[in-house]
C-alpha cells in the first residue's frame, strides 16, 4: 500500500551470542526480544501464583474450623506474609509488566523496546528477587510479619530470623528491576511511537502503561529508601525504626504506604487499560470518552500520592490530617467512577459479544465495584477505626486486587491468547473457567465482609468458636478451594489450547488496534512497513478504507 | 532517560532527607550529636565538589568544539575533584570513627551515615562512569561532537552535586544555625 511507514529492524539477541530460533532454553534465557520477556514476566506470575496460592489455601485450610491446630502459629505467619507479598510483587506485578512489554510496542508500530537489554536486565533481577525472598525458607525462616512489615515487629528483636532480611534484599532487587522496566516503557512510549503516530493516537492500554511507568518511577524509590533503611537497621545495628533507640516506627508506615498506596494504581491501571481495549473491541464501538478515560487515568495518578494516611487513621493523628486524607480518598473515587462511566456508556448500544475475555470485563464492573465502595468507607475514619484490621479489609484488598487487577488480567489473557501464542483458547472451556472462579472468588471473600462486621481480626491464625465465625470461614474456605481448582483447570485449558488449539488468525477478534495487524504470534521483527495512523484505532480506519474501496 | 532516572532517584534521596528532618524534629533527637561535624572542612570539600560542576561543563563545551584534548583534561579535572571530595567523606568518617561516632550510636548518627553514604554511593558511581567516559575518549569514540553520551553523564554528574548541595545544607548548615554552641 502507498505511504506506508518502515519499521526499523529490531536487534536480535545479545551481542555476544550468536543463536538460531530453535536452540531452546538458552535462547530464551539471552533474548533481549520484548515478546519473549512478556512471555517470561507472564510465566513468571504464573509460577508465583501458584506457589502464592498455595499458601493462601493453607491458610483457609487452617480457618476451615474455630480453634484448629492445622498450623502453628509461627507457620501461619509464615504463610500469611509471603502470600501477600509473594502476590503483590511477584504475580500481578510481572502480570501486568508483561503485558506491557509484550503489548505496548506493538500497539504503537515498533519493533523493540527503546532499551531491549534492560528489559531484560529488569526481568532477571525481579525473578531472582523472587527466588531470593523463597530462599527464606532455607535460610532459617520465612518473613513472618505481613506484607507491609510494621516497625518495630520488623527489628531484629522481635523478627529474629532471617526471613525479613531476605524481604528486604528481595523486594530491592524486584523494585529495581521494576523501575528500570518503567524507564524502558516510559522511552519506548514517548521515542519509538511509529512515524505519525500522536499522542491522542495511543490506545488507552498505552496510555495507561505510560501513566502506570510514571508512577512507579515516584512510588518504588520511596519504599527501596525504607527498605535499605530497615536493613541497616537489621544489620548494622542502625535506629530508623526502633522505638527504643530514639527511632519512629510510625516513619516505616509513613514511607511504606507513600509507596503502597500508588502500589494499589500501579497495579490497576493496567487493567484499566486492557478492560479499556476490551470492551470496545466485544461491543463493536469505539470507547465513549476517550479524552476522559485517559484524564481520569491522570487524575487517578495524581491522587494517589495524596491519599496514604488513609491507611493509618488508627495510629493516632490530628484531626485535620486525619480529615485532610479522608477527603482526598473520597475525591479518588470521582476519576475511578468517571471511568467505570465510560465503560457502561461504550456497552450502552454495543453489538456485544459474551466473549471469556467480555465475560470477565464485565464481572470487572461488578467485582471491582464492589472493592471500590467498601474502599471509600475506609475513608470514613470512624468506621476505618471500627474495621481496620479485621476481614472486611481482607475482603476489600482481594475484591481490588483480585476483582479488579485479576479479572482484568484474565480478561486480557483471552483477549490477547491468539496473538501470544498463535493457537486460539476454547471458549467453551473458558466460560467454564469463568463460572468457576468468579463463583469461588465470590464465595470466598463477600462473607469476608460480615466476618469483619462481626469482628474476626485478621492475621490471627485461629478464632474461638462465636456465632457464625465457623460457618462463614467454612463457607470462605470452600470458595478458596474452588478458586484453586479454577486456577488449575485455567492452566489446563492454555495447555490444551497450546497443544491442540486451532491455528489462530492474525485478526480474530476484527480489532481495533496495531498488535492484530501482524502474525499471530508476531516473529521477531513485528513489522515491516505499518500504514499511517490517523487516530487510537489504526486497524478500524484501515478496514473502513478497504470497504470503501471495495464498495466503489 | 537520564531525567527519568534522576527522577526516581531524586525521590530516593527525598524519602531519606524526609526521615533525616523527621527525626531531627522528634522529641528525641539531641543537638549536641550535630556538634560532632566540622561545618569548615566539609565545607570546603563541598566547594571542591561544585567546581567539578564547572569543569564538567567545561569538558561538555571542548567537546562541543571538537577539542578532544580538552574534553580529556577537563574530564580529568572533574574525575579529580570529585575523588578528592570522595577522600575528603572517607577522611570526616574515618574521624567520626575514632570518636566512636558509629552509625548505631543514636538516631542522628544513624540518619547521618545513611543519607551522606547514599550520597556517596552515587557519587561512586558517577566517578566509574566518568572513569568510562574518559577511557572511551581515549580510545577516540568522541572525536567527532555526534554522541549523547557526554551530555547524559553530565545530567547524572550535576544530579549528584545538586544532591549534595540540599544534603549540605540539611544535615550540616541548618543545625549549625539552629543549635549554636553552649
Amino acid at each position: 500500500m502507498e505511504g506506508n511507514v518502515y519499521i526499523p529492524k529490531p536487534e536480535e539477541q545479545l551481542p555476544s551470542v550468536d543463536l538460531e530460533d530453535s536452540q531452546g532454553l538458552l535462547q530464551w534465557i539471552s533474548s533481549v526480544d520484548h515478546k519473549q520477556i512478556g512471555i517470561l514476566y507472564l510465566l513468571m506470575a504464573v509460577l508465583y501464583l501458584l506457589v502464592g496460592g498455595l499458601a493462601a489455601l493453607l491458610i483457609r485450610t487452617q480457618l476451615i474450623v474455630p480453634e484448629n491446630h492445622f498450623l502453628s502459629p509461627q507457620v501461619y505467619n509464615q504463610l500469611f506474609t509471603m502470600h501477600g507479598t509473594t502476590m503483590i510483587f511477584f504475580v500481578l506485578t510481572p502480570a501486568t509488566l508483561g503485558f506491557s512489554v509484550y503489548m505496548t510496542p506493538l500497539m504503537i508500530g515498533a519493533n523493540e523496546m527503546a532499551f531491549p537489554r534492560l528489559n531484560a536486565f529488569g526481568f532477571w533481577i525481579a525473578f531472582f528477587g523472587g527466588l531470593l525472598l523463597y530462599f527464606s525458607f532455607l535460610a532459617g525462616g520465612a518473613p513472618d510479619t505481613g506484607w507491609f512489615n510494621y516497625a518495630p515487629l520488623n527489628e531484629r528483636a522481635y523478627a529474629s530470623t532471617p526471613g525479613v532480611d531476605y524481604y528486604c534484599i528481595g523486594l530491592l532487587l524486584g523494585g529495581i528491576g521494576t523501575v528500570g522496566t518503567a524507564i524502558n516503557l516510559i522511552v519506548t512510549i514517548l521515542k519509538m511511537r511509529m512515524p505519525g503516530m500522536q499522542l491522542r493516537h495511543l490506545p488507552v492500554f498505552v496510555w495507561m502503561v505510560l501513566v502506570t511507568s510514571f508512577l512507579i518511577l515516584a512510588a518504588f524509590p520511596t519504599l527501596n529508601a525504607a527498605l535499605s533503611m530497615l536493613l541497616l537497621d537489621r544489620l548494622w545495628q542502625a535506629h530508623f525504626f526502633a522505638a527504643t533507640a530514639g527511632g519512629s516506627a510510625l516513619l516505616w508506615q509513613h514511607l511504606f504506604w507513600a509507596f503502597g498506596h500508588p502500589e494499589v494504581y500501579i497495579l490497576v491501571l493496567p487493567a484499566f487499560g486492557i478492560l479499556s481495549e476490551v470492551f470496545q473491541v466485544y461491543s463493536r464501538k469505539p470507547i465513549f470518552g476517550y479524552t476522559f478515560v485517559v484524564a481520569s487515568g491522570v487524575a487517578i495518578a495524581l491522587l494517589a500520592f495524596g491519599v496514604w494516611v488513609h491507611h493509618m487513621f488508627a495510629t493516632g493523628q490530628t484531626n485535620t490530617f486525619n480529615a485532610f486524607f479522608a477527603a482526598s480518598s473520597m475525591l479518588i473515587g470521582i476519576p475511578t467512577g468517571v471511568k467505570v462511566f465510560n465503560w457502561l456508556a461504550t456497552l450502552y448500544g454495543g453489538s456485544i459479544r459474551f466473549t471469556t475475555s467480555m465475560l470477565f470485563a464485565l464481572a470487572f464492573l461488578v467485582e471491582f465495584t464492589i472493592g471500590g465502595l467498601s474502599g471509600v468507607s475506609f475513608a470514613v475514619v470512624p468506621i476505618d477505626w471500627q474495621l481496620t484490621d479485621t476481614y472486611y479489609v481482607v475482603a476489600h484488598l482481594h475484591y481490588v486486587f483480585v476483582g479488579g487487577t485479576l479479572f482484568g488480567l484474565l480478561a486480557g489473557l483471552f483477549y490477547w491468547f491468539p496473538k501470544l501464542s498463535g493457537r486460539m483458547i476454547s471458549e467453551r472451556l473458558g466460560r467454564w473457567f469463568f463460572w468457576l472462579f468468579t463463583i469461588g472468588f465470590n464465595l470466598t471473600f463477600f462473607v469476608q465482609h460480615f466476618l469483619g462486621v462481626i469482628g474476626l481480626p485478621r492475621r490471627v491464625y485461629t478464632y474461638p468458636n462465636l456465632p457464625y465465625y465457623g460457618s462463614l470461614n467454612l463457607i470462605s474456605t470452600v470458595g478458596g478451594f474452588l478458586m484453586g481448582a479454577a486456577v488449575l483447570f485455567l492452566l489446563y485449558i492454555l495447555y490444551q489450547s497450546i497443544k491442540r488449539g486451532e491455528k489462530a488468525p492474525d485478526d480474530p477478534w476484527d480489532a481495533y488496534t496495531l498488535e492484530w495487524l501482524t502474525t499471530s504470534p508476531p516473529q521477531l521483527q513485528n513489522f515491516g512497513t505499518v500504514p499511517p495512523v490517523r487516530s487510537f484505532q489504526p486497524l478500524r480506519d484501515l478496514k473502513q478504507d478497504l470497504n470503501k474501496t471495495k464498495t466503489a | 532517560m537520564m531525567f527519568l532516572v534522576i527522577g526516581t532517584e531524586a525521590v530516593f534521596f527525598l524519602s531519606l532527607i524526609v526521615a533525616f528532618v523527621y527525626y531531627s524534629l522528634a522529641s528525641g533527637f539531641n543537638p549536641q550529636a550535630t556538634q560532632q561535624l566540622s561545618l569548615a572542612t566539609t565545607g570546603a570539600f563541598s566547594v571542591l565538589l561544585l567546581s567539578s560542576s564547572f569543569t564538567f561543563w567545561r569538558a561538555e563545551v571542548s567537546y562541543q568544539r571538537g577539542q578532544v584534548g580538552g574534553l580529556k583534561g577537563w574530564l580529568l579535572a572533574t574525575m579529580a575533584l570529585g575523588g578528592i571530595f570522595l577522600l575528603g567523606q572517607g577522611w570526616e568518617y574515618w574521624h567520626l570513627f575514632v570518636r566512636d561516632f558509629t552509625i548505631s550510636k543514636g538516631i542522628f548518627s544513624t540518619s547521618f551515615y545513611t543519607l551522606t553514604g547514599f550520597h556517596v554511593l552515587h557519587l561512586l558511581i558517577g566517578l566509574i562512569m566518568l572513569g568510562v567516559v574518559f577511557w572511551l575518549a581515549v580510545l577516540g569514540d568522541f572525536d567527532r561532537p555526534n554522541s549523547l553520551v557526554i551530555p547524559t553523564a553530565g545530567i547524572y554528574w550535576h544530579f549528584v552535586d545538586a544532591v549534595w548541595v540540599l544534603v549540605f545544607t540539611v544535615v550540616y548548615l541548618f543545625p549549625h544555625i539552629l543549635y549554636k554552641p553552649s
